[in-house]
């Protein structure tokens, strides 16, 4: 216990609520208050992201258990302020911290009205995100896991497109289900043992019946973060509404609290459920996996196009924490960390176009390459990373989920694997219809190669991109420990189940 | 050691460098730094050669960098030089380095060219990544990053929306088969625990599986696994080296500039099959159905590729379909277990094919970029050197030679072997790709000295506005020709003793693995005479019919043509490859695509999920409170009220 330190963890995630609060108490009318705005939104992202980077220094890649953990009392009888990070979330800190200031920074000209609220909902999603990686109670896990909806509902609702109310709408049903079948398998997890502690939780020896019905209460909440087929249609129309940063905070870091709450609570907690229901998780995925590919293949919207993309990645995720050895977990959690810079870069690419064109039907572009050769170029990159091409960050992590996905079920695995010809597919021929070919439309004459700004955004991304692809060895090695220690003590308590059957 | 990396890494620097600064330092400078690096490189890799394949060195192990190890995975970025490598080497910087020259002249006047030297560059280095490769996943690595660069090639032109089409047709198509190499991967790795190349096959020899596979509790064990293994692994095979049922990417791969037509599409990257089949012998080797297979796909690719040439009337095309052809013949060697035939042609085959290719990119540049060779003819006054060039290369594709002399040109030292390899393994499906082979060999004749005579004899039917332009093209695009043409001409007669002859022990040095059962290097030396002089006449034959049909009588293809239109439609049509692919692959999945969309998300998904509740919860709250944004008030007054509910029941709790 490392009480006595910096509480590091809860600076982090209050930070930007400091921020919020800093930015409220500016008084919005002039240009010069806007520019204020702006500028303590960014600072702040910007040091969140530093401390963030220190926290990932001060980690100790060996230690599998949980670091840099704060206690305080709180509501009593087994509840407390509990924060830590273990191997499984410590990246996804990191991930959301800096993901923010380039939020925040692709927000700096298009956000016309309302800015101070826009800047303020974002800093405290931005608490919200990195509070559910940090939380190791599960009522702070919950408050921080539902509260980043409301910023989220408010941003798309509010600084949405023309459909933004049937969309947060969609949004707030998918949701609401799901967390409140979450919410009572927490109150029952508390009658159980006494304690929401998440390290008692874990320890804690669930009943095998008992196991199912909190697993598929906590299936529900997950799934429809993830978002699971069937339940992914609220995540299209939510991205085709957002602003370009509230989609990238979306397919960023939102779409992870269902991988991350899986890999918490579900595979952990509820080993035997796991084991019993994973041919039900198999047979999501591979569905998802090819059917939203082959959705995705005829979409006439950019962002539909990328968010069905999103669904089919999530499948591989999904897939991966299910099959529960070492190469499917580590590869879901890397396929987790490099989609949150994919597609939020290929969503912050689209938002580019969107703000000379307004509008982001692919039918209303074409030929950009010839106006627009370094925005060709990044888009080409993040494509390739989109569909997995070896030596990009997207490589790493479906080969590893596939592999290991493989060695528990064969089947799964050459379904699965279809999937890298169909994302080909709808990858390319969005590159062929918007990039490629002449630029024949009068309108798409007058346009500029990337901004300073743009560049500015787009190509630490890329470089990203990249350097995870080549030498993901940063990533895994934090990720390592704890993922063996996930699927030893889920393959411990499998094997004993089937010992204890095999007595009686 | 610094000899292999200079090797691979030069051309990434030449990327690197022309990539990113290629519009500071101009388009001269680019073309020259790259060229003077794939020279350096190609010098390099003949030293490598002479050092390896005349040394007792086995194989080098030469670690880079550690990729990924996550469990008992482990993953290293690594070179493994041996005399496969090295002959890679040879074959794939040589021909880089001429083409890179060629270009110089070639794409003069593209304002683009410092974008079409860094792809150049770039697809060398992943060619060498893929050569070099020590595991399975670098080779995937340089397997996909090759199907990348050909991809920006084939596409090179954006503006044209045919060259765009072929470039992601190649591109998914590959993808096709490399859904066979990774799903061949995961085998590999659940059967032997390994991806690398060398514990794989110290495994593999020894026989050491640590398991099978099973699908539905079927369970697949021992040499039936290593099948399905190899199976899986060539069906990659297929898709890179063009071969039936997946070759379709490859003519219309055509639509990219000539001189990447030769380097990526004759002389290496479609050679990746072939090699990656080799560099796995320990594996095919133990896998009879496997090579059964490949003979029979190969001998049907052979044929194919032979018979849609026959009609073909775009030069490039043409050139394109025997490189498919060609490949088979590649592929035919390999199943019959004569890995040394199939590298040596792969090897011969790069010389000439560029070679042809080159001289055809000539032909193309001195016509202001006319490939249909009806618009060709009687250019041979006007470009002497091309026309000499391009007979040297028809007459190694052809396999022109003495049986049992040393007169011989590359590709008769090299396609000859094969036909025998195939005719000595005692099965009918040698027996098949046997006679396959020597009917193709007729075809390729006939086809190949058709090219020469419709471009190069007969009246001129170009337009005169052209002719007047003719030209023959400047010397820094006739010497790497004339490099090639030496090449053509000589390099059967010198390597074949090494490569599949007397000399194959010392110089394979066990890069090929050929087992206990398989004689087929020393065999391929008592075949009857009949079997060695066969091909020698259907080549003849092939050349007197082509001269009868396009020089004595022009009007006899007509008259074929006339009489059997059905056929002629067949082969023009490429056997409706094309066509059935779309009706049933491509229209399908968008079909398939829109019904899960229109039907399956919004109809029944939405319909019964959230729209059904949406409807009502829109008619309530539209009648209480006309607010936009009530419901999200709505959604915190509920988590509010339940979790001050959770918090009271759980205080309660804690006092009882």
């Amino acid at each position: 216990m490392m009480t006595h330190q910096w509480p590091i963890l809860s600076t982090v995630t209050f930070l930007p609520l400091f921020g919020a609060l800093l930015i409220l108490m500016i008084k919005d009318d002039s240009d010069n208050a806007k520019r204020n705005i702006r500028n303590v939104a960014f600072l702040t992202t910007l040091f969140v992201f530093i401390l963030s980077l220190i926290v990932w220094a001060g980690f100790d890649n060996t230690d599998p258990g949980f670091q840099m953990e704060e206690r305080a009392k709180w509501l009593g009888g087994g509840i407390s302020y509990h924060m830590g990070v273990d191997g499984l979330s410590v990246l996804f800190v990191v991930l959301s911290a800096f993901l923010m200031p380039f939020c925040i920074l692709a927000s700096w000209e298009t956000i016309k009205h309302q800015l101070k609220d826009y800047m303020i909902a974002f800093l405290i999603l931005e608490t919200m995100t990195i509070g559910v990686f940090c939380a190791l109670d599960a009522v702070l896990f919950y408050i921080f896991f539902e509260a980043s909806l409301i910023p989220m509902f408010i941003i798309i609702g509010v600084w949405g497109g023309a459909h933004r109310v049937y969309a947060s709408l969609k949004f707030f049903l998918y949701t609401l289900l799901g967390s409140l079948f979450m919410l009572v398998a927490i109150m029952v997890m508390y009658w159980q043992t006494g304690s929401l502690d998440i390290l008692i939780l874990l320890n804690h020896k669930f009943s095998f019946h008992m196991q199912v019905w909190l697993w598929f209460a906590f299936l529900a909440s997950f799934a429809v973060k993830m978002p699971m087929w069937p339940v992914h249609t609220w995540l299209p129309d939510a991205h085709v509404e957002a602003p370009t940063a509230g989609s990238v905070i979306l397919a960023g870091i939102l779409l992870k609290l269902g991988g991350y709450g899986f890999l918490r609570f579900s595979l952990p907690m509820f080993p035997l459920a796991s084991a019993r229901f994973a041919p039900l998780i198999f047979t999501l995925s591979i569905i998802a996996i090819v059917y939203a590919s082959l959705v995705a293949l005829v979409q006439g919207d950019m962002k539909k196009l990328i968010a069905y993309s999103s669904v089919g990645h999530m499948g591989y995720v999904t897939m991966g924490i299910f099959a529960a050895n070492e190469q499917s977990v580590e590869g879901a959690i890397f396929q987790m960390l490099s989609h949150g810079i994919i597609s939020s870069a290929l969503f912050l690419c689209v938002g580019v176009i969107y703000d000379r064109m307004h509008t982001r039907e692919i039918v209303a572009f074409g030929g950009l390459i010839n106006k627009m050769p370094k925005y060709a170029a990044v888009f080409l990159i993040l494509t390739m990373a989109n569909i997995a091409l070896p030596g990009t960050a997207g490589f790493p992590g479906e080969f590893l989920t596939l592999i290991g996905v493989f060695r528990v079920n064969h089947f799964v695995a050459c379904i699965a694997t279809t999937g890298i010809v169909l994302s080909a597919l709808y990858a390319l021929y969005l590159y062929r219809r918007v990039i490629l070919g002449t630029l024949k439309k009068e309108n798409l004459k007058t346009f500029v190669d990337l901004s300073f700004r743009e560049k500015f955004i787009l190509y630490p991304m890329v470089i990203l991109a990249l350097l995870f692809g080549m030498y993901p060895a940063p990533v895994l090695n934090v990720i390592h420990c704890s993922a063996e220690l996930l699927v030893s003590n889920y393959n411990n308590a499998v094997q004993a189940h089937a010992g204890m059957v095999f007595l009686q | 050691m610094l000899l292999y990396h200079g090797i691979v890494f030069l051309p990434l620097i030449g990327f690197l460098i022309a990539g990113l600064y290629g519009t500071h330092i101009g388009a001269r400078a680019c073309e020259l730094i790259t060229c003077v690096f794939m020279v350096i490189v190609a010098i390099f890799s003949w030293i490598a050669f002479f050092f390896m394949a005349f040394s007792n060195v086995n194989v080098l192990h030469i670690p880079v960098l550690c990729w990924m190890t996550v469990g008992d995975l482990d993953i290293n970025w690594a070179f493994r030089i041996d005399t496969l490598t090295v002959v890679m080497f040879v074959v794939v910087n040589s021909v880089s380095a001429l083409v890179h020259i060629y270009s110089i002249g070639y794409m003069q006047h593209d304002p683009n060219r410092t974008r079409f030297f860094s792809y150049l560059s770039l697809f060398t280095f992943m060619m060498l990544i893929l050569v070099t490769s020590d595991n399975l996943i670098q080779m995937f690595f340089g397997w996909e990053g090759v199907g990348l660069v050909s991809y920006l090639l084939i596409g090179f032109w954006h503006q044209r929306s045919e060259a765009n089409r072929a470039a992601m047709k190649a591109f998914i198509v590959n993808r096709v088969g490399d859904f066979g190499f990774l799903l061949g991967i995961f085998c590999i790795f659940v059967l032997f625990g390994t991806v690398d190349f060398n514990d794989l096959f110290l495994r593999s020899l020894s026989g050491q599986f640590s398991g099978g596979l099973s699908f539905f509790n079927g369970k697949i064990i021992g040499e039936d696994a290593l099948t399905i293994v190899c199976l899986l692994l060539f069906f990659a095979a297929m898709g890179k080296s063009a071969q039936f049922v997946l070759h379709t990417w490859l003519p219309d791969a055509m639509e990219g500039p000539t001189p990447v037509s030769a380097l990526i599409h004759a002389a290496t990257m479609v050679t990746a099959g072939v090699f990656m089949i080799a560099r796995m012998s320990p594996l095919f080797e133990l896998a009879s159905t496997a090579l059964t297979t490949i003979t029979c796909i190969g001998a049907t690719t052979a044929f194919f590729g032979a018979s849609v040439s026959l009609v073909q009337n775009d030069i490039k095309r043409v050139i394109a379909y025997s490189t498919c052809s060609q490949l088979g013949y590649m592929f035919v060697a390999l199943g019959v277990g004569a890995y040394g035939a199939g590298i040596f042609h792969l090897f011969t085959h790069a010389f000439f094919k560029a070679l042809l290719f080159l001289g055809a990119g000539s032909v193309i540049h001195a016509l202001s970029d006319e490939q249909d060779m009806r618009r060709m003819g009687g250019l041979w006054k006007y470009l002497p050197k091309t026309y000499w060039m391009m007979i040297i290369g028809t007459m190694t594709l052809t396999g022109v030679g003495i049986p049992g002399t040393f007169f011989g040109t590359a590709g008769f030292f090299s396609k000859d072997p094969i036909i025998e390899a195939a005719f000595i393994v005692a099965n009918p499906f040698g027996e098949y790709a046997f006679w396959i082979l020597i009917l193709t060999g007729f075809f390729t004749s006939f086809y190949s000295w058709r090219l020469i005579f419709m471009t190069f004899h007969g009246k001129p039917r170009a337009t005169a506005d052209i002719m007047h332009h003719v030209h023959e093209s400047p010397p820094i695009m006739l010497f790497p020709l004339l490099f090639l043409g030496f090449g053509a001409l000589f390099a059967g007669v010198l390597f074949q003793p090494y490569f599949f002859g007397y000399a194959y022990q010392d110089f394979w040095n066990g890069a090929l693995f050929t087992s206990e059962s398989n004689n087929v290097v020393h065999a391929v030396h008592h075949v009857p005479l009949w079997v060695k002089w066969l091909p020698f006449f259907v080549m003849t034959a092939g050349f007197f019919l082509a001269f009868l049909f396009y020089i004595v009588m022009p009007s006899m293809p007509k008259a074929l043509k006339a009489r059997f239109p059905k056929i002629y439609k067949f082969l023009l049509k490429k056997w409706y490859f094309d066509e059935f692919y779309t009706i049933f692959l491509v229209t399908p999945a968008f079909a398939i695509g829109r019904v899960l969309w229109k039907k399956g998300d919004m109809k029944i998904i939405d319909g019964f999920g959230p729209n059904g509740i949406a409807v009502r919860v829109l008619d309530i709250t539209n009648r209480i409170v006309r607010m936009q944004t009530g419901y999200l008030y709505h959604y915190a007054f509920t988590m509010l009220v339940s979790l001050v509910m959770l918090i009271t029941w759980m205080l309660i709790g804690s006092i009882r």
